[in-house]
């Protein structure tokens, strides 16, 4: 292992050089000639909102998606990854969110998994051990050793388990993506004198981060991202965080959004949240009045999509209400949210908002069912619409009612989904993240449709994280930072206003 | 919004009606096929098999096993597995045979047990396997023995007592005097029965949350749809379905200890043929009855051959592993 | 912690004294509930037994209770390694019986044909789990369709060629099954023998390192670079072999092969159920064969008590079923998660 000090060393090729990387999916171009370069012994920081297009970067540089465009170079020559081995035979280790680890096998079983040291079959446990105890050592971790087992440790201790195993394959370059979401703040500390340690043998590391006070802690350089292109890449004390969330956003407002609501359009208040908490969530507390569209941002890990849960009723309350049309309410069960007039479009369609193998028809009809039940005659009877007529509101592009919904493009599943809860005539829905994944010419019906909605009285809480999505649509913004609300803004409030909110600063802009 | 007319991207090609319950039946088309080409076969190897009695025997024989893919449609429909109903069927007929004892009398009521029997064992299999999150395949693992196990020793081993005729006549007669067939089983006449109520069934809505609840059951939930009671109507509608075909084996087959042995997994089979997906989310109810009935298809077809009846469970082996695969293959392509 | 020493001094981690690990590590093992169970039931039986005026802890009646739990044992070990791997195999009640009437018809009374018999059955029992390791790697067939389509498949060969018990097996076989050293039968050295063999696979080998990954988390697995799929077809081989060492004991025990003796014991069920009651969730992971066989043993007990209460052999199945649900129950409670 080197031990190159500070790594500012002139004259020397950088540990880690991407030049002009272009990658586009499904003909649309998420990274536009994006440049990098890292230092041995740096710590390079990466920032820039939900989207920018950092986890793209990252993807490419450990070999899981081969750019269209643009090279990259480790110690001056350049590599090509075909698969994410090849990255991390080139030195790449790559610390994700989401662990890859055995929960009920030891430290360093998982350290070693399918490289175990052995003769002739039988595994060399004591060096296995030894090794992972020496590499336990190397970043200072004393507080669990090689045999506990992994199921057993903090979230904060099995991130340095992935970092441990990182380094056992000799990482020279590490990515830790978001590696401080889930901690608190003493192993925040941890990890910080980890990332230090590392730093003083010379690994060159990738930081890529929300949080601001960290990135101006620990990073030598700081890249900005936004909209998968780059903007600046800077020292660190060339500056400020204030700065920094400015480079972040900012963008022309282009786009067409259909007009707000007047004053005299807002109803009473729909849903009023008082004190909202839960395992994630503290003293959350909103209205939405009739014919409002409250518009919720922060940071991915803010609980904006655990407040919506909580309020339909699909996560447990530890404490606050909920009530609907000033009457308090306890759902205990998304049933009853559905009975009592919300409706739920969820972040994730494929994984909460569709059953895949059915058809249009069955998709559409499968909230309705529960609010009211009976055959299709008896829903007509109700002056219910029929799928032709769904169809025909959401502008549905699809074979017939009969397709199966897994066969239909993003934006028009999401229509689906919309479809769905129409059809139940909600008094208040609540959007998490509605255009998401989908094509331009859709997004700007959706968000008609949405307005419409509002029009027609119902009270909407729409959570988003793209700026201008939610300033163009809101006529009020919630802004949400570690599970509360940090702050509201009126409408058309700038984006940076609301990053600063959502970073965790206190003031906005003047 | 704009004002084109929308629906001009919806529906337009699909047509009738009609035309879109043919495109349904041919997209699970396939075992139908098989069917139709089994069935064939078996015409041309005996000639007499298309003659009314002949083939009504065919059902006869068939109706237990179709009806008994029905009410396992509905829990493998729903991402469940049921087990028991090969020892439901057991416990039917020996429960029939002690408690009938030859009393025509006693038919009608001894009949409304066994269905509460069947319905019962159902609720028992759903909460546990629903509220207790026991996962289903082991709960009605333990049913099953716990059945086997509860009937024996209640007969002491040898099975006791005597159906009386009446009873009998549900598995074996029909209504006679019918022009042209002679007589018309009361077995098929509740195999369409229960088809036609398995398919509106599912036509309903109960039917379409259960299906939704296969294929996505956090989607169906935050839908509103109450997961645990759809599932755990699937198992009554199960454990009850498999009391009718254990009533029908009874007057068919006679009463012995071995009567529904093995029968669970010919359930399976049957459905799994008709392209029933073992997780739930896809198949119909009408493909798993003619996958049913293919199976008894080729049963007959193997006799036919000369086959003898013990090679029919290397056969039965053979095909339900290569339903299965083929079923992968499909699904990996598809999606 | 052998290492070269930093300039302070750091607090060796209150996890890893070297000594009375071992005791740490029984304590800790998946499988330590399953002995307190074990144990619990054992004692249980012994009073009510006495009470009722039978013979529970007598040198006799254990060695009938070892006697029994040798051929449930053997193949559950065999179960055990599949199951780990989050598969499971429900054809070994059919392979056992294969066994016993290939390793009879092929003795055929002799002992100059007992090797080339063992060799025979061995061999058959490899191809079987190779085959069921290879239809469910790689035509995708999930394992309880595969092995219950394999168990259905030689279901009918072993109906079609014989219709009873058939062959005989040397004089010399058959003793194994009646040979004591002293007081302990030599069938229990075999069930020893076994359980160190898997025991030792599982936890010093690489590849029984790699059976709890892939049963840990298949795609954690592969993304380490593991070649899943040899993993998973191996097991299954090492299952169906065991499967058929127990129907070679069974042989050896009966004197003869007979087409029903793996369904009459139900090996295919117990077995699933001595490992579930082990310890070992059925979705893999954790567990090992320690386990296996304390849950094999408290079906021994229980077996043995309801003979000697002279219960209805039946009801036996009942508060079987009853265990096994309930067992599962309470591990699925503790694990949080279904299978």
């Amino acid at each position: 292992m080197e031990e190159v000090a500070g790594g500012m060393a002139e004259g020397r090729a950088p540990l880690l050089e991407m030049r002009g990387i272009r990658k586009s999916f499904v003909g649309v171009e998420v990274l536009h000639g994006v440049d990098l370069d890292l230092r041995a012994g740096e710590i390079h920081a990466i920032v820039g909102e939900n989207g920018a297009g950092k986890s793209t970067l990252v993807k490419v540089l450990a070999g899981v998606h081969a750019p269209d465009e643009g090279t990259v170079r480790i110690d001056g020559e350049e590599v090509s990854f075909t698969h994410p081995h090849a990255a991390q035979a080139a030195g790449v280790g790559i610390v994700y969110q989401e662990f890859n680890l055995l929960p009920d096998r030891t430290v360093a079983e998982n350290v070693f998994v399918g490289r175990e040291p052995a003769a002739r079959g039988i595994v060399d446990r004591r060096g296995m051990e030894r090794e992972t105890a020496a590499l336990l050592e190397e970043v200072g971790e004393t507080s669990f050793g090689p045999r506990t087992l992994v199921r057993r440790l903090s979230v904060a201790q099995q991130q340095v388990v992935e970092i441990v195993k990182a380094r056992s394959l000799d990482a020279r370059i590490l990515v830790l993506d978001e590696p401080t979401a889930a901690l608190a703040d003493h192993e925040v500390e941890l990890l910080f004198a980890l990332v230090r340690r590392l730093q003083e043998r010379g690994i060159g590391m990738l930081y890529i981060s929300h949080r601001l006070r960290e990135v101006f802690a620990l990073a030598d350089r700081i890249t900005v991202l936004k909209d998968g292109g780059l903007v600046k890449t800077l020292a660190t004390s060339e500056t400020d965080s204030r700065g920094l969330v400015n480079l972040m956003v900012g963008r022309e407002l282009d786009g067409y959004f259909p007009p707000r609501a007047e004053p005299g359009d807002l109803g009473d208040v729909r849903l009023e949240v008082t004190g909202l908490s839960t395992a994630l969530l503290r003293d959350v507390s909103l209205q939405v009045r009739a014919g409002e569209i409250v518009g919720v941002a922060g940071l991915q890990g803010s609980g904006r999509t655990e407040l919506a849960r909580a309020i339909f009723g699909a996560d447990p309350i530890t404490a606050g209400t909920v009530a609907i049309d000033g009457k308090p309410r306890r759902f205990r069960t998304p049933r009853a949210a559905v009975r009592a007039g919300l409706g739920f479009i969820t972040e994730d369609r494929k994984l909460e908002g569709l059953a895949l193998a059915q058809s249009i028809a069955d998709n559409m009809l499968l909230a309705v069912r529960t609010v009211i039940p009976g055959a299709r005659k008896r829903r007509a009877a109700k002056g219910l619409m029929s799928v032709k007529d769904l169809a025909a509101v959401t502008e549905l592009r699809a074979q017939g009612p009969e397709q199966e919904v897994r066969f239909l493009s993003g934006g028009n599943q999401q229509k689906v989904v919309l479809a769905k809860w129409l059809e139940t005539r909600p008094q208040i829905l609540i959007f998490d993240e509605p255009t998401r994944g989908i094509d331009v010419g859709a997004k700007a019906g959706i968000h008609d449709l949405i307005r419409k909605l509002a029009k027609e009285g119902v009270a909407v809480l729409m959570i988003s994280s793209e700026l201008p999505e939610l300033i163009g649509m809101s006529d009020r913004i919630l802004v949400m930072h570690e599970g509360t609300v940090a702050g509201e803004l009126p409408a058309g409030a700038g984006e940076s206003d609301i990053m600063q909110l959502a970073t965790g600063h206190q003031e906005a802009a003047a | 919004m704009s004002a084109e007319p929308a629906a001009a991207g919806f529906g337009s090609e699909a047509g009738s009606r009609g035309r879109r319950a043919l495109k349904a039946l041919l997209s699970t088309g396939t075992i139908f096929l098989l069917l139709f080409i089994l069935l064939a076969w078996i015409a041309v190897l005996n000639p007499n098999f298309l003659e009314p009695g002949p083939f009504l025997a065919y059902l006869k024989r068939a109706a237990p096993l179709v009806i008994l893919a029905a009410g396992s449609y509905f829990v493998l429909i729903s991402g469940g597995f049921d087990l028991s109903v090969g020892s439901i069927v057991t416990v039917v007929v020996v429960v029939a045979a002690r408690l009938i004892d030859g009393d025509a009398g006693r038919t009608w009521p001894v009949i409304v047990l066994l269905l509460a029997i069947g319905a019962a064992v159902g609720v028992f299999n759903g909460v546990v396997s629903t509220l207790l999150r026991v996962p289903s395949f082991i709960t009605t693992l333990g049913t099953l023995l716990m059945l086997e196990g509860a009937v024996f020793l209640w007969t002491g081993g040898a099975p006791r007592g005597a159906l009386a005729e009446n009873f009998r006549a549900i598995g074996r007669e029909g209504i006679e005097g019918i022009p042209l067939i002679d007589e018309l089983p009361w077995s098929v006449l509740l195999l369409v029965a229960i088809g036609v109520g398995a398919v509106l069934l599912m036509r309903a809505d109960y039917g379409r949350q259960l299906i939704a609840t296969g294929d996505n059951d956090r989607a169906a939930r935050l839908s509103g749809v109450r997961v645990e009671q759809v599932r755990i109507i699937a198992f009554v509608l199960s454990g009850t379905l498999a009391a009718v075909a254990g009533i029908m084996l009874g007057g068919f087959a006679g009463v012995s200890a071995q009567v529904g042995q093995g029968l669970e997994f010919d359930a399976i089979t049957a459905c799994v043929l008709g392209g029933v997906v073992l997780g739930g989310g896809r198949g119909s109810v009408v493909a798993a009855m003619a996958g049913a009935l293919t199976l008894e298809a080729l049963f007959t077809w193997l006799n036919l051959q000369g086959i003898s009846g013990a090679l029919e469970d290397t056969v039965q082996g053979v095909i339900i592993i290569a339903a299965v695969a083929f079923a992968a293959y499909r699904l990996r392509g598809a999606r | 912690m052998t290492v070269v020493d930093p300039p302070e001094t750091h607090p060796r981690p209150p996890r890893e004294r070297r000594s009375a690990s071992w005791r740490r590590g029984a304590l800790a093992s998946p499988a330590a509930p399953v002995f307190g169970a074990l144990i619990g039931v054992f004692i249980l039986a012994w009073i009510v037994v006495t009470i009722r005026g039978g013979d529970f802890l007598t040198v006799s009646n254990i060695v009938n209770m070892l006697q029994r739990s040798v051929a449930l044992g053997i193949v559950s070990a065999g179960q055990t390694l599949v199951i780990l791997l989050g598969s499971l195999d429900l054809s070994v009640s059919q392979v056992i019986s294969l066994s016993s009437l290939l390793a009879a018809t092929t003795m055929d009374g002799q002992s100059a044909n007992v090797i080339p018999a063992i060799l025979l059955v061995l061999g058959v029992g490899a191809l079987i789990g190779l085959a069921n390791g290879l239809i469910i790697t790689k035509l995708r067939v999930n394992a309880f369709i595969a092995t219950l389509g394999m168990a259905l498949i030689i279901s009918g060969i072993i109906q079609n060629n014989w219709d009873g018990p058939a062959g005989r097996v040397s004089e010399g076989f058959e003793s194994f099954g009646y040979t004591r050293f002293g007081i302990v039968p030599a069938s229990a050295f075999l069930l020893l023998a076994v359980v160190v063999l898997v025991y030792a696979l599982l936890r010093y080998t690489r590849f029984g390192y790699r059976i709890y990954a892939v049963g840990g988390d298949e795609e954690v697995s592969k993304l380490s670079g593991l070649r899943t799929h040899r993993t998973i077809v191996t097991a299954h081989v090492l299952c169906s072999m065991l499967a058929a060492v127990t129907g070679l004991f069974l042989a050896s025990r009966l004197g003869s092969g007979t087409p029903t003796v793996g369904t009459d014991g139900g090996y295919d069920l117990e077995s699933i159920a001595a490992v579930v009651l082990g310890g070992t969730a059925l979705m893999g992971g954790r567990g090992g064969v320690l386990g296996t066989i304390g849950g094999v043993f408290i079906l021994a007990v229980l077996d043995n008590t309801f003979n000697q209460l002279e219960v209805n052999a039946f009801l036996k199945d009942v508060v079987r079923g009853l265990i096994i649900i309930a067992a599962v129950a309470v591990y699925a409670r503790r694990q949080g998660r279904d299978a």
